[in-house]
């Protein structure tokens, strides 16, 4: 019989296993937070609810309401908050509160960091998209399609989407100086280009060309056009920039910011705050 | 067991842009031993060992920590580690249970974290938000953290910077039971007190340098020193103070007003030192 060979240590946990404990970990945390809740959470869902309520009337040419038009743009604008102000804000926080200096004493794998502010996100972002839709369709009258191919559709601009804006916001913390400026400069951005991407305004049609041609350039108006292809007849196609979704322009355009977020992660990410050279 | 001192430090040199906050610093500390870092504000006490946690990268030196060096190290050696920073401020949301237990997760071997929180005396604490946690109850759960992967070396950081002195006494212990446990420590401090209560060892840091290194018993020379006797009518130096006693004791024919004897104190010594390097 051959000897049996003790390993003389216990192993370290798997990052994945280290990575879903993070996640229920910053779970917790944000939704204890009352101040990440709301700017990140519930200010989609009052936006969505105060606007709507506002906009009156029925486009031409088809039986869409402003409130109608108006609620996939808002899912987007959703996305947005729970990924991109939500990462960078948070992180911003973890670089300042001694978060990360206090992971980076653990034996932690840093992708078990990131995976857990991955799926952190993933979990807030499907919970304000099932609030926001289900405000839409309760106060709103919006009818959720029945062809598969549009869930199709919102499937895979969800997931280009959410993870452009992702990446993007986690590489937008390291813009900000302190955990208290970081709410700014992220919401700053983020609040032009839901108006520049015709979220707030709408429809998007209307937008003067040069703030559409600037709004076109980042993945929001994109993913919102791409959630009105999906909840939207295509006799709502009149008050779009051109009168058709491009589908694959929308993919185009959220497959490179995903590409690009995530080259800027890997370049600028830093783990110690200004102070810790 | 091996012969390889825990921490290892050799000509340990970082300056900050024209500031230098370590300038030469030389330093062991031996397996098990509790080491105190004693120095003023500024003296290089945070850099230093931020520097021996892998925190911050040196301009020149050797060093080698659990016999790795600190700047290429991986995660194993991490685990080895348990680190009580100065300022944390994180954690807020989570009870106390919640944060001591996520952490247990990451070290192979361990403590139960309801004993981690126990030994730092926070167990009636365990289901409450750090939030709600007093200055002193957040640096014990801070050391709950550090040693509930069971490290064999341990760093402290100004441990007690804010503590009232019954809280400060309370810490104590909870070190000594560390130290007990066979952790080695090593703690920096700007209290002599705290030094000369929990080291085996102190090690006067002083404008980035070693300006001695000796048992708080010897410290500069301090077991050695001349005695100082005083009495209400005179003050006398002496190697043998109780002959001096029992001649004043003959003089005044029975008690003598006013007798005190003292060696001189740590803070004497302390105050020596960090006059003369200054």
């Amino acid at each position: 019989m051959s000897a049996t060979v003790l390993r003389g240590a216990p192993r370290r946990p798997s990052a994945a296993r280290l990575g879903l404990h993070r996640a229920t970990i910053e779970l917790k945390s944000f939704f204890r937070e009352r101040d990440a809740v709301v700017f990140t959470f519930a200010m989609p869902a009052v936006i969505l609810a105060l606007l709507g309520s506002i906009f009156d009337g029925v486009y031409p040419g088809s039986d869409v309401t402003s409130a109608q038009y108006l609620a996939p743009s808002m899912i987007a604008a959703g996305v947005a908050s729970t990924t991109f102000i939500n990462l960078g804000t948070s992180i911003a926080a973890d670089r300042d509160d001694g978060t990360l200096r206090r992971l980076r004493g653990a034996p932690m794998p840093p992708s078990a960091y990131f995976i857990g502010k991955i799926l952190m996100a993933l979990v807030v972002t499907v919970g304000e998209t099932v609030v926001l839709l289900g405000i839409a369709v309760v106060a709103f009258d919006l009818s959720l399609p029945t062809d598969p191919a549009r869930w199709l559709t919102f499937g895979w601009v969800f997931l280009l989407g959410a993870t452009a804006c992702a990446l993007t916001g986690i590489a937008a913390s390291s813009l900000a100086r302190s955990a208290r400026s970081a709410g700014a400069v992220m919401n700053l951005p983020y609040l032009v280009l839901a108006f520049i991407s015709g979220v707030f305004y709408t429809p998007v049609g209307q937008l003067p060309e040069p703030l559409v041609t600037i709004g076109s350039l980042f993945p929001l108006k994109w993913m919102a056009q791409g959630f009105r292809s999906v909840f939207l007849p295509d006799s709502i196609l009149p008050q779009e920039v051109v009168p058709s979704w491009e589908h694959g322009r929308i993919a185009l355009v959220l497959a490179a910011w995903c590409i690009g977020g995530m080259v800027l992660c890997l370049t600028t990410f830093r783990w110690r705050g200004r102070r810790g050279r | 067991m091996t012969d390889t001192p825990a921490v290892r430090i050799r000509g340990l040199r970082k300056t900050y842009g024209d500031t230098v906050a370590v300038a030469g610093l030389d330093l062991d500390v031996a397996d098990g031993e509790v080491v105190a870092l004693l120095g003023p504000n500024g003296a290089g006490k945070t850099t230093t060992i931020e520097i021996l946690e892998g925190h911050r990268d040196r301009d020149a030196g050797e060093v080698s920590v659990l016999g790795h060096d600190p700047a290429r190290t991986d995660l194993d050696w991490r685990a080895q580690i348990g680190i009580v920073t100065q300022d944390g401020g994180d954690l807020l949301e989570l009870t106390v249970r919640e944060a001591v237990g996520h952490f247990a997760h990451y070290y192979p071997r361990h403590r139960d974290p309801d004993q981690a929180i126990d030994l730092v005396g926070l167990t009636e604490k365990a289901t409450e938000r750090v939030r709600t946690l007093s200055g002193g109850q957040r640096r014990r759960l801070d050391v709950a953290i550090g040693v509930v992967g069971r490290p064999r070396l341990l760093f402290l950081d100004e441990p007690t910077t804010g503590f009232d002195p019954q809280a400060r006494r309370q810490f104590w212990a909870l070190i000594r039971r560390l130290a007990d446990e066979g952790c080695t420590i090593l703690l920096s401090t700007h209290y002599l007190e705290e030094a000369e209560a929990l080291a085996d060892r102190v090690a006067v840091i002083m404008g980035g340098r070693i300006v001695a290194d000796a048992t708080p018993a010897t410290l500069g020379g301090r077991a050695t020193a001349r005695t100082v006797v005083r009495w209400a009518d005179g003050r006398q130096e002496t190697d043998d103070p109780a002959g001096l006693i029992a001649t004043l004791t003959r003089r005044y024919g029975g008690t003598v007003p006013g007798l005190t004897v003292s060696r001189p104190s740590l803070e004497d010594i302390y105050l020596d030192l960090i006059g003369d390097a200054s």
